[in-house]
């Protein structure tokens, strides 16, 4: 799976979480999910789940502390799917 | 941990402690009961001259027995003042009127609990084993790491 994939997915994820919808068309790697798009943690939780059950890889505590922003998601995601 | 040992971590007091016993706990979930007190303050606003027990209070009881107790079990540590809980979201259907000194049991069954946030599918049942209440409830721990370091 390419970059450009990730990230639509990822978009695709996090859609419903996010109340402004202008953040969300703005978005770039950069993006800070706390920051950024006002996700708080409870959702940030949920949003990680759904990252597990769409990639279909597994998330630990380590990695998931890690996952803050588009960049280091997407870091995360392709050393997961490669380790699969 | 036994029941009376997650009880005593319960960081509720009377008046807003909703919570009498635990009758089963497990990692997959819990069941628990109260008795609502007939002299309990909100009951004298809710509503004039016609006490039923308020939904906030229903949805706050399902919380404590379902959610909290449960967290406290599965965390198998002290609530210290190192950790606060909170409601993180919650999501219930009210079916039927619970009235002053109803006993209630609520039972609860855990979705998932990863990354500290517990998600529980919950449901209260009254003496005659009716159905009154039924949703998902979730809430997180969070460390509060400035007051331990």
């Amino acid at each position: 799976m390419d970059r450009i994939t990730i990230i639509e997915n990822l978009k695709n994820i996090i859609t419903p979480f996010v109340g402004d919808k202008e953040a969300l068309d703005n978005l770039t790697e950069q993006t800070d999910f706390i920051k950024d798009l006002n996700i708080n943690s409870a959702n940030l939780v949920d949003i990680i789940l759904d990252v597990e059950d769409f990639f279909d890889i597994q998330i630990d505590n380590e990695s998931m502390e890690k996952m803050l922003n588009i960049e280091a998601t997407i870091a995360i995601v392709e050393e997961k799917l490669a380790s699969k | 941990m036994d029941t009376t040992a997650i009880l005593n971590q319960l960081p509720y007091t009377k008046p807003f402690l909703f919570v009498d016993s635990l009758t089963k706990i497990s990692d997959n979930g819990v069941l628990g009961t109260y008795t609502f007190n007939e002299n309990a303050d909100f009951y004298k606003g809710h509503f004039k001259d016609n006490p039923v027990t308020p939904g906030v209070i229903l949805s706050e009881t399902m919380a404590q027995i379902g959610v909290v107790c449960l967290g406290i079990y599965l965390l198998d540590k002290d609530i210290n003042s190192g950790v606060s809980i909170a409601l993180t979201s919650s999501s219930i259907e009210f079916l039927k009127a619970v009235y002053p000194n109803e006993k209630v049991t609520v039972s609860s069954e855990k979705i998932y609990f990863r990354f500290g946030k517990l998600k529980c599918k919950v449901s209260m049942r009254n003496e005659a084993g009716i159905e009154v209440c039924k949703g998902e409830i979730a809430g997180m721990i969070i460390q509060n790491k400035n007051k331990d370091e």
